[in-house]
C-alpha cells in the first residue's frame, strides 16, 4: 500500500491537529511516553504541564467553557486516570465537552494488575458521556474523530479514550476526520414543530410568564444567547437564569430577575412559584433550583426545551416537552410567534411586572458594610468592589471555587455575555476555580481572569499556582478568606444547632508568603479602606496575583431556601434565622 | 417522586452495537440510578451487523419507566429502545431447566406434571430428571412451585425473551 503509515501516537496527534486542537493539558507518565515523544517532535499542539491531573481536567473545562471548543487532557495510566475522575464527573454534570486521553498498560498486560494499571474504562464509564479502549491501530484515527463528535455534539460531555502503550507504538493508517457518521449516535437538534406551536400558543396566552434558562443556552453557542435576548425583548417577559446559565442573558437588562434557586433572588424564586407559564430552555430542574418538588411552581403550565430527552420529565413533569437544540428551537419559536402575529397580553403582563417589582423592592441581595475606617470587610463588599473596578472592561472572565463565595459571586457579578462565567455547578467541586482560571487564561492570554475563591476550596488545587507561574499566566486568585468552610459553617449554624464540626481551618498558610513562594505576587486587605487599593493593584499587576481578602468570618449567604423547603420559604437575612427550625426531612435533603 | 404512584412492569427491547462493555453500560445505568432489573437477557442477533438484543424486564412508576427508556437511548452504542409492553401485543417466552431428584411415587408424579406443562425430559438418571420447560414466566413459576415438594434441587432460567406480534420487526430498520 502506498498509504503512509504512522505510529499510534502520531495518529492521535494528527487527529487532534485535524480537529483543530491547539492546546492540551497534561501530565506525563510511563504509559504515555510514546505520546509525549510524539508531542516533542511536533509544533502544532501546545502542551501545558499541570501539577495534578484533576487540575488538567478543570483547566480543560475552563478552556472549553470560555471558547466553546473541546478541551483536551492527556494523562497517564493508573493514578493519572483516577486523579482525572473528579474532573470528568464535573464535566459530565455540567455538560462540558472534554476529550481525556489516558495511557494504559500494554494490551497483553491488561487484567494482570500490572504497574500503574487500573480499569480506566470501567472506572470512568459512569462519569463520562462515553469511553473507548483503543485496541485496534487500524481504527485508532476513526475512534479519535468519533470521540470528538460525541464530546461536542448533542448534550456535550467528557469522553475518555484509553490508549494502551503498545497501540501508541504500533503503526497503522491515518483516516482524516471527513464526516465521521456514527452508526447509532444521532442527537436530535431540530424540534418537533407541532410541539413548538403548542408551546408558543401557551406563551401567547400567558398572564404571568417567566423564562427560566440554563447552561443549554450557553452550550448552544453565543448565537443562542443573542436569540434568547431577542425572544425576551419580543415578548417582554421576565427571565431568570440558573447558575449554569448566567451570561446567556445580559444582567443589566431590566427584565432579568437574577439567579433563581437555593441562593437565588427573592423576585426570581417568587416569580417561579407564582407564574402561570414557565418557559424552561436548557435547564434541568435541578434540586438546587426547584426546592421542595411538591411545592414547585404548582400552578404553571411548563414548557421544557432540552437537547437531552432524559432531562425531560426526570424531576418535574412538564406539559409541553420539546427535544431539540436551544438555538434551533428558540429560532423556531420566534418564527411561530412572529408569523402568527402574537402579542403579549399587555394588561396582564403589566400587572405581573408590578408584582415582580414589589418583590424586587425587598432588595434581597442587600448587605451591611460598615464604612468607618478599620471596619471588617464583608465578603459581598469585596466582590462588589471587584465588579466596580472592572465594570468598564469587556475582557473579564470569572471562575469560582465552591461555597459561599461562589453564591455571592453568582448573585453579585453581572454577566453581560456568555462564556465569561466558569463555575462548578452540578458536582460542586472544591478546587475547580484555580485550574479553570488557568485554562481560561491560556485561551485568552490578555484577558483579566479572576478566580473568586474561598480559601478552603483554593487549597484543594493550590499546587496549580506552580503551573500558572511556569507559563506566566496573569491569573488572579481572589481569596474571600473567612478561615472557615463557609457554606458548611453556615449549614451547621442554621441546621445543626451551631455545632461547628470540623469546618474551621486552624492552620491556614500565610497566603501572601505562599504566593511569593510560588513566584506570584501576594496582596492582603484586612480593613474596609484597603479593599479598593488592593483590587486596583491586583488589576494593574501583569503577573499572577493572590489576593488575601480577610473577611467577616460570620457572614452568611442570603437569600437561602433551606433544603426541602419551597420557593416561598426563603430566609432573607440573619433576622429570619431563628424563626425557621429545620425539619429533619430538610436536613436529609442536603 | 410521590411514593403512591403505582408501579408498572415493562419489557424493553434494546438493540445495541455488540462491542466490549456495552452490557456493563446498560447494567451500570440501572445500578447507578437505582432502577430495578427483574430479568435480563442478551445475545447477538445480527452477526453480520454486529448487533445484540438486550431484553430487560423492569418495574417502576410511569415517570421512572420513561426515564429508563430515555437513559438507555442516550447510551452511545444503543441503536433502538422499544417498550414492548406498550407498543402493541407481544409474546414473552422463557426457558428453564429444572432438576428434580427422587424416587417412587414422587418421581412418577413429577413426570406426570411435566407432561401437563409440556416440559421435556432432557436428562435422566434412576434418581433424577432434568426438565426443559418453555413458556411465559408465570407458567415457569407455576411449574417450579409444583416441583418444589417433589425433590427440586436445581433451577436455571434464561430470563425473558420477547418479540412483538405482527409483521413489523426491529432488526430491519435500515
Amino acid at each position: 500500500m502506498s498509504e503512509k503509515m504512522l505510529t499510534g501516537a502520531e495518529i492521535v496527534l494528527k487527529a487532534l491537529t485535524d480537529q483543530g486542537v491547539e492546546v492540551i493539558f497534561g501530565y506525563p507518565g510511563g504509559a504515555v511516553l510514546p505520546l509525549y515523544d510524539a508531542l516533542f517532535q511536533q509544533n502544532h499542539i501546545r502542551h501545558i504541564l499541570v501539577r495534578h491531573e484533576q487540575g488538567a481536567v478543570h483547566a480543560a473545562e475552563g478552556y472549553a467553557r470560555s471558547t466553546g471548543k473541546v478541551g483536551v487532557v492527556l494523562v497517564t495510566s493508573g493514578p493519572g486516570a483516577t486523579n482525572a475522575v473528579t474532573g470528568l464527573t464535573d464535566a459530565l454534570m455540567d455538560s462540558i465537552p472534554i476529550l481525556c486521553l489516558t495511557g494504559q498498560v500494554p494490551t497483553h498486560l491488561i487484567g494482570n494488575d500490572a504497574f500503574q494499571e487500573c480499569d480506566t474504562t470501567g472506572i470512568t464509564r459512569p462519569c463520562t458521556k462515553h469511553n473507548y479502549l483503543a485496541k485496534d491501530i487500524n481504527q485508532l484515527a476513526r475512534t479519535v474523530h468519533e470521540a470528538f463528535l460525541v464530546a461536542k455534539s448533542g448534550r456535550p460531555g467528557p469522553v475518555v479514550l484509553d490508549l494502551p502503550k503498545d497501540v501508541q507504538f504500533a503503526t497503522g493508517p491515518y483516516t482524516p476526520p471527513e464526516a465521521v457518521e456514527h452508526r447509532t449516535y444521532r442527537p436530535q437538534l431540530q424540534p418537533d414543530m407541532a410541539q413548538v406551536e403548542r408551546a408558543v400558543e401557551a406563551m401567547a396566552e400567558a398572564e404571568r410568564p417567566i423564562f427560566y434558562t440554563g447552561g443549554g443556552v450557553i452550550n448552544a453557542g453565543p448565537e443562542a444567547s443573542k436569540v434568547l435576548t431577542e425572544f425576551v425583548a419580543l415578548t417582554g417577559y421576565p427571565i431568570t437564569n440558573t447558575l449554569m446559565g448566567l451570561g446567556a442573558f445580559p444582567a443589566s437588562d431590566k427584565r432579568f430577575l437574577g439567579m433563581l434557586g437555593m441562593h437565588g433572588t427573592y423576585e426570581a424564586n417568587l416569580a417561579m412559584y407564582h407564574c402561570d407559564v414557565m418557559i424552561n430552555i436548557g435547564a434541568r430542574f435541578d434540586d438546587r433550583v426547584t426546592g421542595l418538588l411538591t411545592e414547585f411552581s404548582p400552578g404553571s403550565k411548563k414548557i421544557h426545551v432540552d437537547i437531552d430527552p432524559s432531562s425531560i420529565n426526570k424531576n418535574v413533569a412538564v406539559d409541553i416537552p420539546i427535544v431539540g437544540d436551544a438555538l434551533a428551537t428558540m429560532q423556531a419559536m420566534i418564527k411561530v410567534w412572529k408569523d402568527r402575529g402574537y402579542k403579549p397580553n399587555a394588561q396582564a403582563l403589566s400587572k405581573w411586572w408590578q408584582q415582580i417589582d414589589q418583590w424586587r423592592a425587598r432588595d434581597s441581595l442587600r448587605f451591611n458594610q460598615p464604612t468607618e475606617p478599620g471596619s471588617i470587610i464583608k465578603p459581598q463588599y469585596a466582590i462588589t468592589r471587584l465588579v466596580e473596578a472592572t465594570k468598564d472592561r469587556d475582557d473579564v472572565y470569572i471562575t469560582t471555587e465552591v461555597g459561599q463565595h461562589q453564591m455571592w459571586a453568582a448573585q453579585l457579578i453581572p454577566f453581560e455575555r456568555p462564556n465569561r462565567w466558569m463555575t462548578s455547578g452540578g458536582l460542586g467541586t472544591m478546587g475547580y476555580g484555580l485550574p479553570a482560571a488557568m485554562g481560561v487564561q491560556i485561551a485568552h492570554p490578555d484577558a483579566l481572569v479572576v478566580d473568586v475563591a474561598g480559601e478552603a476550596s483554593a487549597m484543594m488545587n493550590i499546587q496549580e499556582l506552580s503551573t500558572i507561574k511556569q507559563y506566566d499566566l496573569p491569573v488572579k486568585l481572589f481569596l474571600i478568606n473567612n478561615q472557615w468552610m463557609g457554606m458548611v459553617r453556615q449549614w451547621q449554624e442554621l441546621l445543626h444547632g451551631e455545632r461547628y464540626s470540623h469546618s474551621y481551618s486552624e492552620a491556614l498558610p500565610d497566603f501572601v508568603k505562599l504566593a511569593e513562594a510560588f513566584g506570584c505576587v501576594g496582596l492582603r486587605a484586612t480593613k474596609v479602606e484597603e479593599v479598593d487599593d488592593v483590587i486596583a493593584e491586583m488589576i494593574a499587576t501583569k503577573r499572577p496575583v493572590v489576593v488575601d481578602m480577610c473577611v467577616d468570618q460570620r457572614e452568611n449567604c442570603f437569600p437561602m431556601i433551606p433544603g426541602g423547603h419551597a420557593h416561598y420559604d426563603m430566609l432573607l437575612g440573619p433576622e429570619d434565622q431563628a424563626e425557621q427550625p429545620a425539619s429533619e426531612e430538610g436536613m436529609v435533603l442536603v | 417522586m410521590p411514593p403512591q404512584e403505582p408501579t408498572e412492569r415493562h419489557t424493553i427491547a434494546v438493540l445495541v452495537d455488540n462491542e466490549p462493555g456495552v452490557l456493563a453500560r446498560v447494567i451500570g445505568l440501572f445500578a447507578g440510578r437505582g432502577y430495578n432489573i427483574e430479568s435480563l437477557t442478551v445475545a447477538e442477533v445480527d452477526h453480520a451487523g454486529g448487533r445484540s438484543r438486550i431484553t430487560i424486564v423492569t418495574s417502576g412508576t410511569k415517570m421512572i419507566i420513561e426515564q429508563i427508556k430515555a437513559q438507555l437511548d442516550r447510551l452511545v452504542p444503543v441503536h433502538t429502545v422499544n417498550d414492548l409492553t406498550i407498543e402493541g401485543p407481544s409474546i414473552e417466552r422463557e426457558l428453564a431447566l429444572i432438576k428434580v431428584r427422587g424416587s417412587g411415587e414422587k418421581r412418577i408424579e413429577s413426570l406426570r406434571i411435566a407432561d401437563i406443562f409440556r416440559a421435556r425430559v432432557v436428562d435422566s438418571t434412576t434418581e433424577s430428571f432434568v426438565f426443559e420447560v418453555t413458556g411465559a414466566s408465570e407458567k415457569i413459576d407455576a411449574f417450579i412451585g409444583l416441583m418444589l415438594p417433589l425433590g427440586l434441587v436445581d433451577i436455571t432460567r434464561t430470563g425473558v425473551a420477547s418479540i412483538a406480534r405482527g409483521e413489523e420487526g426491529l432488526l430491519i430498520h435500515g
